[in-house]
């Protein structure tokens, strides 16, 4: 309880305003003590009660303390803090939602990251393409991915320094052990580019589609499942297939599946490198090798290993 | 982290997986998922194994339910498959034998009148492949079974591998001469 009041007092100090730490002290004992508050609903009562009195605004109390510390990207993964961000903004999205002023993809030389600019947010409109330094984002975890916030507290100013984007490339060896649906031959949007489901796009309703090839494979390594995602060129080498071959077989066979099938024969329970791009839980694939040959030096070393113990 | 995330395929050998008998459920929602522990301290949801089949009977008696035998250098694997598992019955039913084959399954276990535990996989999926990848994976199923039996012997506190000891106390040098011998089968070729 010491510790809190004491806390309290310094931070108030801190901002330029004396108050007795023996009201401090009997304000929250008298909330935790006799009312059973518990001790941090306690300690921020007190804290609004002190802002009010004195008239601070109250982002000046919870902000003007620290600086957020000064982050990359990639680091960029534990729910709930407050961040500084050196970013060059790449893509600006379509957003219709009123609260929200601005929705895209802000990268640094180690990853992309989404971003939501709300309607709070008091700084200029972003432009694709410009670096900023953000100060005081938030970042937020949802459906297990990680994106920013920036609200009323955040901050955005141009730099000059333009923000190389880095793909760090990543590399994953494992068994293929699953081609899922949506692989294969496909359709997409032609407006959005999405891939439709039963003809129709989520954002477009029943369109004409345009044919396409991709592969979203699962490769595992025993210890990880990696998504990955091929795109047409690479599928196209990885199987064979040329686009025009697949919609032939397709239309011979009435079936758009079986395109995928006969891919699935050729790259299920094989092992594979690849290497590409990390997009959240995605793997984009740039270039895909089979692991063809048992290494002798390692097949030795690992007898060593087993006969040794 | 939230959402949901895919099983991974645990590598182990037939001879270890033959010895498993203790299957436990992570929670106790009705939908919470089944594993088999493994003596060496795998945690086994889902499996890839690449071996040869060398025996397959449709053993069912309306429907297809068809029974297969994988070798592995340690021992074997049965298969089954049936009407729930349409892809892999068909390949089973298609292919010849013998034949190297890759299995993405599930286990599963019975237990007989006289206790006996029995440990089977019932594959998701069932493809055709060639011997230099049924050779990758033994060498890929004789590095992580090395890398649990350090685990084990080193006195990991993961709790998977406290599990394992107390259940099984298991015999280190056992797994160790199973992977030696393994990895000696490949060695005339390499």
């Amino acid at each position: 309880m010491k510790e809190i009041s004491q806390d309290i007092y310094r931070k108030f100090q801190e901002l330029g305003v004396e108050i007795s730490p023996e009201d401090i002290e009997d304000r929250l004992d008298k909330m935790v003590s006799k009312f059973k508050v518990p001790k941090e609903e306690a300690r921020r009562s007190v804290v609004n009660y002190f802002l009010k009195e004195h008239n601070i605004p109250r982002n000046q109390f919870y902000t003007g303390q620290s600086e957020s510390p000064m982050m990359k990207v990639s680091e960029l993964n534990t729910d709930g803090k407050w961040v500084n961000i050196k970013g060059k903004v790449v893509q600006l999205w379509e957003n219709t939602h009123e609260s929200i002023s601005q929705v895209g993809l802000i990268a640094d030389e180690t990853g992309t990251i989404k971003f939501t600019k709300w309607g709070s947010a008091e700084f200029a409109e972003l432009t694709e393409g410009q670096s900023y330094l953000f100060r005081n984002v938030v970042v937020n975890e949802w459906n297990g991915k990680f994106q920013i916030n920036m609200n009323k507290n955040s901050s955005a100013g141009q730099i000059e320094e333009n923000i190389t984007v880095g793909t760090s490339t990543y590399a994953f060896t494992g068994a293929l052990v699953d081609i899922q649906t949506g692989s294969g031959l496909i359709k997409r949007c032609p407006q959005c580019n999405r891939a439709l489901t039963k003809g129709a796009c989520m954002e477009h309703g029943k369109v004409d589609g345009v044919y396409d090839l991709r592969i979203k494979a699962v490769l595992d390594d025993g210890i990880t499942a990696q998504d990955a995602i091929i795109k047409r060129d690479l599928a196209e080498e990885l199987t064979g297939f040329t686009l025009e071959s697949a919609i032939a077989l397709a239309a011979d066979a009435l079936d758009q599946g079986v395109v995928l099938e006969e891919m699935k024969k050729m790259l299920v329970g094989k092992y594979y490198t690849a290497t590409g791009s990390r997009v959240e839980r995605y793997l984009l694939v740039d270039s895909m090798v089979p692991k063809s040959t048992v290494d002798p030096q390692e097949l030795d070393e690992l007898i060593a290993t087993a006969e040794v113990a | 982290m939230a959402g949901y995330s895919r099983e991974v395929a645990r590598r182990v050998f037939a001879q270890e997986f033959r010895e498993s008998t203790l299957t436990f459920k992570d929670g106790d929602d009705q939908y919470a998922p089944q594993y088999l522990m493994t003596p060496t301290g795998a945690r086994v949801n889902r499996i890839f194994i690449v071996g040869t089949l060398i025996e397959k009977e449709d053993i069912g008696t309306d429907s297809e339910y068809w029974r297969g035998r994988v070798i592995d250098p340690t021992g074997s694997f049965m298969i089954y498959a049936g009407q729930y598992q349409p892809e892999a019955a068909q390949v089973l039913a298609e292919c010849e034998t013998p034949a190297f084959v890759a299995i993405v399954g599930k286990p599963s276990t019975y237990t007989t009148g006289e206790g006996d535990v029995l440990t089977s996989v019932r594959p998701e999926s069932i493809h055709v492949v060639d011997g230099q990848t049924r050779d990758i994976w033994v060498v890929d199923t004789a590095k992580k079974t090395l890398t649990r039996l350090k685990e084990l012997e080193g006195g990991s506190d993961s709790p998977d591998v406290e599990k394992a000891k107390e259940y099984y106390a298991p015999d280190v040098k056992h797994y160790y001469s199973m992977v030696s011998q393994a990895l000696q089968s490949l060695k005339e070729s390499y």
